[in-house]
């Protein structure tokens, strides 16, 4: 996993609430057997229309956000379907950083095994950030894990926080099954003790 | 009074049960009993273990069946059409033989929605933590076992080391007392608990669902029910076992027999929330003021009783007036329609929230001795061959194929059409499914959610009907 540290970069506002899943990556693109590739098909239904031409309303079809990589997001993105192919096509995309209100708990987790830093801000700190990101390519946003601060295009700072062992994770670039595995004895003890008390599992 | 016997909630106990170490910061490794696996989200899970020279930790554990891709039309033993979904299938078929976990492929009797087969085969049972690479996990909640969907990168965690790194969730309870009124179902409950919290209302917590309708619930319900915690945002759903559970779970093939059905038993029996147990979050809800209630957007979260009228997006609040417009505008709905005059063009009936044999009863139940509506397209998808043999011999097929439905084989379908089961654009489904997104039965097509009563009883006149209306009229 790429580790994440600081990003500097345009930011594209989507103000629309409930973003899901199957907006993010509709299902007709769930049947790779890949990670990689998903990015053309990002927001596949947004971007383009029945026969596959741009629609020029959506974002990240503007000149100004098409080199994104700070998404701006209202209330609830990420929820629906538990499919990782969602931030797996955001980062193809080039999609770092998704900022919100709040996000669906699967894909807030699915976001971190995947190098993308969500991050959760209250809804006035969030609207300053739209307002910025509004103003297209030439305002770039920058995001900093280590210091845990954003700060807007034309200085404006705002603290965030991440889970400390989640924020470890991606500063290193670390695989939790990697780190997981270090444990094997723990977990060996655990169905000992289990093969007694809970036999019928 | 110490830690020790503080009051716990029934997931509190479950949790604790299954932590095998916890860190300071309350980052915990948590033991996985069961882990359910489908063609679509597990191929690069499987892929990653390989390259990394792993082996799947606990294959006796590990539960593996296609559903999302297969076709449900005669022939697909052989035969997939579609060449991605066809390569998906094949790959699980690869992966689960290579790795040796427990396997119901394509042309098994027991193949069906990975939800649906869990329960039904024995493999999920109270107490259990149960996960799988699909959010409707939640479903298994209904035994009392901890249940919940997680990503690809998880599956890979899970199937190396048979734990997850997690945090725990806050504890929500929603109460339905008082007993249902006749012709509303489970899944009105849980529809209408949406309606009322918001698809983020249980965000971070995992929901216990409790009170004397629940209670009253068969196992079918009951999942039907936990099905849908996702869509309220809740990480899982959970309904403490009793005797329906304990019924439900006897002489089932992976149940325990014997001696250690007696422990089992015994153990199940503790695992209730205690009085006095805190909830960070309380609804209650009276069953009396429950509905059958039907989706006219296109979150889960836009319910209303079949007697209402579409909203007017003005009616709501901050972002979700925007979202409301784009629904209507998407749903082809004007604000002051009322609901039962919408008319529709397909119906489905299936599902992992209500594709199980009660299911399938109570939307014959209504269809006996009637007719789907000319012109309008019917299917129903049963949620397993086990599922699909019982209704042949209960005759229940024979009702829906009377009535003009299409008896179809076992899987996800129209659910979110990753088969050859879509619609067109511009089509109107009623729908028994969980997700009424944009898109998702197939691009331009519009879903409406709702029982599987409700969704005959739409069959039969081509609107959104109050199925109450068809109960009181004599055939
Ligand atoms: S039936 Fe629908 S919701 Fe259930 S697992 Fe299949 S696709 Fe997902």
């Amino acid at each position: 996993m790429e580790k994440f540290t600081q990003l500097t970069g345009v930011a594209a506002p989507m103000p629309l609430v409930n973003i899901d899943t199957d907006m993010i990556i509709p299902k007709q693109f769930l049947k790779t057997i890949l990670r990689s590739g998903l990015g053309k098909n990002l927001f596949d239904e947004l971007r383009f229309d029945a026969d596959g031409n741009e629609n020029p309303g959506f974002v990240l079809n503007q000149p100004a956000y098409r080199q994104a990589e700070i998404l701006i997001a209202g209330d609830n993105f990420g929820c629906g379907s538990s499919r990782e192919h969602a931030p797996w096509a955001l980062l193809d995309f080039g999609i770092r950083c998704v900022i919100s209100t709040s996000f669906a708990d699967i894909f807030f987790n699915n976001c971190f095994k995947n190098g993308i830093l969500p991050i959760t801000l209250p809804q006035d700190v969030v609207d300053v950030l739209m307002e910025d990101a509004s103003r297209g390519a030439n305002a770039r946003m920058t995001v900093d894990l280590e210091r845990e601060v954003v700060t807007t295009s034309d200085g404006k700072e705002f603290a965030f926080s991440v889970d400390p062992f989640r924020r470890h994770c991606l500063l290193n670039g670390l695989d939790d099954i990697g780190l997981t595995m270090e444990k094997a004895s723990a977990i060996q003890g655990f169905e000992a003790k289990m093969a007694t008390a809970r036999p019928w599992i | 009074m110490t830690a020790q016997d503080k009051p716990r909630t029934l997931y509190d106990k479950i949790w604790d049960d299954h932590v095998v170490q916890q860190d300071a910061d309350g980052t915990c490794l948590l033991y996985i009993d069961r882990h359910l696996v489908h063609e679509v989200t597990s191929p690069q899970a499987f892929e990653g273990l390989r390259m990394a020279g792993r082996t799947v930790h606990a294959p006796g554990k590990t539960i593996a069946v296609p559903d999302h891709n297969v076709p449900t039309t005669a022939g697909r033993e052989t035969h997939i059409e579609n060449e991605e979904g066809r390569i998906q299938v094949a790959a699980l078929d690869t992966n689960a033989r290579a790795t040796g976990v427990h396997y119901y492929p394509i042309d098994d009797v027991r193949q069906g929605i990975v939800h649906i087969v869990g329960p039904e085969q024995g493999w999920t049972l109270p107490g259990m933590t149960v996960v799988c690479g699909d959010s409707h996990t939640a479903t298994h909640g209904a035994f009392g076992a901890l249940a919940h969907g997680i990503g690809t990168s998880e599956v890979e965690h899970v199937l190396a080391t048979q734990t997850l790194i997690q945090k725990k969730s806050k504890n929500m309870k929603v109460e339905i007392t008082g007993s249902l009124p006749p012709g509303v179902t489970a899944k009105d409950i849980t529809l209408t608990v949406i309606g009322l919290t918001g698809t983020a209302g249980g965000t971070g917590h995992v929901i216990e669902y409790c009170g004397q309708a629940i209670r009253e619930l068969s196992m079918e319900g009951r999942m039907t029910v936990c099905n849908m915690a996702i869509e309220g945002g809740a990480r899982a759903g959970l309904i403490a076992p009793d005797e329906t559970t304990f019924a439900y779970c006897k002489g089932r093939p992976n149940a325990p027999k014997g001696e250690q059905w007696d422990a089992a038993v015994a153990y199940w029996k503790t695992l209730f929330s205690d009085e006095g147990a805190h909830y960070d979050k309380v609804i209650t809800i009276r069953a009396e003021d429950i509905a059958p209630v039907v989706t006219w957007g296109t979150s889960p979260e836009d319910v209303l009783p079949i007697t209402g009228v579409v909203p007017a997006p003005e009616s709501f609040a901050g972002g979700k007036v925007a979202a409301a417009k784009r629904s209507l505008e998407y749903m082809g709905l004007e604000a002051g329609q009322k609901l039962d005059e919408i008319e529709v063009n397909t119906v489905f009936i299936g599902s992992c929230t209500n594709g199980r044999i009660e299911d399938l009863r109570a939307a014959a139940e209504v269809l006996r001795g009637r007719r789907v509506k000319d012109g309008i397209r019917a299917m129903v998808v049963p949620g397993s061959g086990l599922v699909r043999a019982q209704a042949e011999q209960e005759g229940i097929a024979q009702i829906f194929i009377d009535a003009g439905f299409e008896w179809r084989l076992a899987g996800c379908s129209m659910c979110l059409g990753m088969n050859d089961d879509q619609l067109s654009p511009g089509d109107r489904c009623a729908a028994t499914s969980n997700r009424n997104f944009e898109g998702r039965q197939g691009r331009g097509g519009r879903t409406h959610l709702m029982s599987p009563a409700m969704a005959a009883a739409a069959a039969v006149t081509g609107r959104l009907t109050d199925v109450r209306d068809l109960m009181a009229e004599a055939v």
